[in-house]
């Protein structure tokens, strides 16, 4: 691989341009879920390809391709440097980067147990104990397991001498009940939705999970849902668990401090951000108990965005976003950080596949946690405290947001009282971070994976890690949903 | 037509696809295994594009693939690869078989299935193809300069592509497909305001560029200095782009899986009438405006298929497993096996009329017109309630006229009551969002859409 990758590598600065990288890709994945007692997907996949960038008369050009022959590389990188060429058709201003050092490097992540080393029947095996354990409960309509593994393996050279050998390999683990009854659709998750949880590691993850253990639990909750009474439309406390605080994060906090946005190169599509660079240390983003890293470092956990490389081949780092509640970093990439003034790439440029550029993606991004104990975070007067996220939508700038949520309950004197169905939460991001007044300690903090985050034209999926404790949050608009 | 006539991409011949398949068939011959489905695709996509009035990423990609599908004993089980040598052959074909192998047998399995004439939509140009690096950025920078010219900034896309698709089995099935797509999209930014266009087609001399960047600026000039107005029930007049992307919501419940697992808002309300009069909708692979293919995953022909007629719900898809076990008849809408969903629509047409928005923003007393829609996702799945905010070009209409730009709202929206408030339809056209896949839609005027919140901007 290595050597093919540098041949691309070759057969493009050999054209005389001014800068180029190349990724060379080969990705293993496995999916395998059931439904209702019978198998829903069992399928693999092997996927290879390269992707030439280019920076040729100051403008970008990408090409990318599977044909790993000398002439479809050739090919590829003739394409590239014409697209560069035409791209600087409109040209402002010439690209510039960030300096960067090269690299050398070979790096694995860490695993325990080898995913694909799993037999599938084996998979199935288990995937098949939980559906029945969800589906013995007769008030379950439908019940839906899944289990994913991925391994990617990718030699990033480019035309500054660096040489990275990265692999890195995923799991993610679930499961859903659903239940119907008199015209309303329940749901409940484990351990969270988007298929459960997505980790940075082998198959250990799947037994940490204890799925088959909280199957039972999780079908009583999703029947149960038809009797709670329906969350109220008011302004109340609200906590949240660590899963939806974590998708509270991603969209209100990692999104908004991507730098490509706040610079308007993803208007079209993902839209820009609140933002502006007057906020830059100047914003109280959120309380003072509030802080926020985007780290992709090992020592930060096993995430979705853990890695030892971004793919512009800017080792792994760790920057506040949020410092005792103000405003202080943006994720960075080689360009953006040179077009603000900044001397570094804070290493945040992912591709998803061979077949796309990178772009400033979240890599961790984790709300520290707190110093209250989980009686503190729950010792309100009253507050409802919701679980698992159900539905995600935010304006195109983040500042408007609302989720609804799988199931919460009424917290009164710091007990749960009562079950609430449809529960929902809306408001403006800086307004809902300013109002954080409890966060728990680091023995409730979980890293959780995102795997669906979409970004970019063509639209590239990228796994995000956010890591976070449960969290209350005072006086917050809920309900509104279902209100009108 | 057959499988032996119609348009064909260079990227991925008729022969071609035959020699891969025969390859892989030959291989799974030798581990004990004569059934076997294949899907062999290939195809290029070029997108250039462009924000603060420059082309800032401009890409493009070729590709192959293999996704095999063995049948051994009612098991089944999938594997893919873009490796299309012999040893990439092997391999994939000893993967999908030995995922086979592992699998439970599923007593309501079907074999492959029969042979099947498919009249094939010529779905392919050469304008399309031909388009260069250079074409685009052409086209691209005369778009810049109309928004510059307004003393805004243009941000957008135009991608141009071409794909192949053969889908095989042991049966002696053969279905084919190629086609190109070409996609312009605009968004033109002034101070406080913003517009939008987009459209896609087949064709790329279809499409004009310049057009779309003019509309999006004057929409960016119209609503600069945006008012805020209270939430609440308000008569809107949706743009196609936003009528596709909000009610493209629906589709994936018109499934007769989705309606056997109990999770489609159409569960018990078959054959009822929950829209109004004056909505019909239809599932038509054959609409001149349509794109893809005339198959389904497993190679039978997709049939156009009534859903709503006049108001009433009168049918869902079936894929040919859910059509056995129900006793009904395939409609030719199966996704490839195995899968959770069964199957879904690709090629919506709802019916418009002959209401122009002019006509609807006339008749308006008090409303709101939207460009478009964002971030749409399902409150409540039987209710059908969806959230989402307004973008890029949202105004005020009094007394029958657009009246000012507005600050854009976030609305919670019952699906069901929206579609039984519409009080006007234009003809219908293939419109482009970014929520829901191209579909051909009118524009729709509808009396009290439930708008929730503003936001800041």
């Amino acid at each position: 691989m290595k050597d093919t990758a540098l041949n691309a590598l070759d057969a493009t600065v050999r054209r005389g341009i001014s800068y180029a990288d190349v990724r060379l890709i080969e990705t293993e994945d496995r999916n395998v879920s059931t439904k209702n007692g019978k198998i829903g997907q069992a399928s693999s996949s092997v996927s290879q390809g390269l992707g030439i960038r280019v920076l040729d008369r100051g403008s970008w050009g990408f090409a990318a391709t599977d044909d790993l022959s000398s002439g479809g590389i050739e090919a590829a990188a003739a394409l590239a440097v014409e697209i560069a060429q035409a791209s600087a058709l409109t040209k402002k201003h010439d690209v510039a980067l960030a300096p960067e050092q090269k690299y050398e490097v070979e790096w694995t992540s860490p695993i325990r147990i080898d995913p694909f080393s799993i037999p599938v029947d084996r998979n199935l095996a288990l995937l098949f104990s939980i559906d029945a354990e969800l589906r013995r409960n007769p008030g379950v309509t439908l019940a839906e397991t899944a289990l994913v593994f991925a391994r990617n393996r990718q030699i990033f050279v480019s035309s500054i001498g660096s040489l990275i050998d990265q692999t890195r390999y995923t799991s993610g683990a679930g499961f859903t009940a659903f239940s119907f009854r008199d015209g309303e659709i329940q749901k409940r998750s484990y351990p969270n939705s988007f298929g459960g949880q997505h980790q940075l590691k082998g198959y250990e993850l799947v037994d940490e999970l204890k799925l088959l253990e909280n199957a039972p639990r999780i079908a009583e909750e999703a029947v149960a849902l038809h009797a709670a009474e329906q969350c109220p439309e008011d302004q109340f406390d609200v906590i949240l668990d660590s899963s939806q605080l974590g998708l509270q994060i991603h969209e209100s906090v990692g999104h908004p401090i991507e730098l490509d946005r706040v610079l308007g190169t993803e208007a079209n599509y993902a839209g820009m951000s609140f933002l502006t660079l007057d906020k830059l240390n100047h914003l109280q983003y959120g309380s003072e108990m509030v802080n926020v890293v985007c780290d992709a470092r090992l020592e930060h956990g096993p995430g979705l965005g853990t890695f030892a490389f971004d793919d512009e081949g800017v080792p792994a780092q760790s920057t506040d976003i949020i410092r005792n509640g103000l405003f202080v970093g943006y994720m960075t990439s080689r360009e953006t950080a040179s077009a603000v003034g900044q001397k570094r790439s804070n290493g945040t440029m992912r591709a998803d596949g061979w077949a796309r550029i990178p772009l400033i993606r979240m890599t961790n991004v984790s709300l520290k946690p707190g110093r209250q104990s989980l009686d503190e975070v729950f010792g309100a007067d009253h507050a409802i405290y919701m679980q698992t996220n159900k539905s995600w939508s935010i304006d195109d700038k983040r500042y408007n947001f609302q989720f609804g949520c799988e199931i919460a309950w009424e917290i009164r004197n710091g007990k749960s009282v009562r079950m609430l169905k449809n529960p929902s939460y809306s408001g403006i991001s800086t307004e809902f971070w300013n109002s954080c007044v409890a966060i728990a300690g680091p023995e409730h903090w979980i890293l959780w994976g995102t795997p669906n985050c979409g970004k970019g034209q063509p639209e590239q999926v990228m796994g995000t890690g956010h890591g976070a404790s449960p969290s209350r949050f005072r006086n917050i608009k809920i309900g509104s949903a279902y209100a009108g | 037509m057959p499988a032996s006539g119609g348009p064909e991409s260079a990227l991925l011949t008729r022969a071609r696809a035959r020699e891969i398949f025969h390859a892989a068939a030959s291989v799974a011959q030798m581990l004990g295994v004569r059934d076997i489905e294949a899907m062999v695709g290939a195809g290029t996509h070029a997108l250039t594009r462009f924000a603060n009035n420059t082309i800032h990423q401009n890409v493009a990609e070729r590709s192959g693939y293999l996704s095999v599908r063995a049948l051994v004993d009612k098991r089944t089980a999938r594997a893919s690869t873009n490796r299309l040598d012999a040893e990439g052959i092997r391999r994939v074909v000893e993967e999908a078989v030995t995922l086979t192998r592992l699998q439970t047998p599923d007593p309501e399995s079907l074999p492959l299935a029969a042979p099947a004439d498919v009249v094939e939509p010529a779905r392919w140009f050469q304008q399309t193809a031909a388009m260069t690096p250079t074409s685009r950025a052409e086209a691209v920078r005369e778009a810049i300069r109309a928004v510059e010219s307004s003393s805004q900034t243009a941000a957008g896309i135009y991608s141009t592509g071409e794909s192949a698709l053969a889908l095989l089995n042991t049966n002696g099935g053969f279905v084919y497909h190629a086609e190109t797509m070409a996609q312009f999209s605009i968004t033109a930014m002034a101070q406080d305001s913003s517009g939008w266009a987009k459209k896609s087609s087949g064709n790329a001399a279809e499409l004009t560029p310049l057009d779309f960047a003019l509309i999006a600026a004057k929409k960016a000039t119209d609503s600069r200095a945006p008012g805020e107005i209270a939430p609440g029930r308000y008569t809107v007049v949706l743009e196609p782009s936003a009528v596709l992307d909000l009610v493209g919501q629906l589709f994936g419940d018109f499934s007769a899986t989705a309606l056997r697992d109990e999770r489609s808002f159409l569960t018990g309300r078959l054959g009822e009438k929950i829209f109004g009069e004056n909505i019909s909708i239809f599932d038509d692979v054959y609409h001149p405006l349509q794109s893809g293919t005339a198959f389904d995953g497993e190679g039978v022909p997709r049939q156009r298929v009534p859903l709503v007629e006049k108001g009433v719900v009168r049918n869902v898809l079936y894929s040919r497993q859910t059509a056995a076990q129900l006793g009904a008849k395939s409609t030719g809408h199966g996704s490839p096996l195995p899968n959770k969903y069964g199957e879904a629509p690709m090629n919506i047409v709802i019916a418009g009329s002959d209401t122009s928005v002019e006509e609807m923003i006339a008749t308006t007393e008090r409303g709101i017109l939207v460009t478009r829609l964002w971030y749409i996702r399902e409150v409540d799945p039987y209710q059908k309630i969806m959230t989402g905010m307004t973008r890029d070009g949202t105004f005020l209409i009094e007394n029958g006229k657009v009246a000012r730009g507005l600050k854009n709202f976030r609305f919670n929206q019952n699906l069901i009551e929206l579609l039984s408030n519409v009080e006007g339809l234009s003809p219908a056209v293939r419109a482009s969002g970014e929520e829901a896949f191209d579909m051909v839609v009118p524009a729709m005027k509808v009396h009290d859409f439930n708008f929730t919140e503003v936001t800041r901007f």
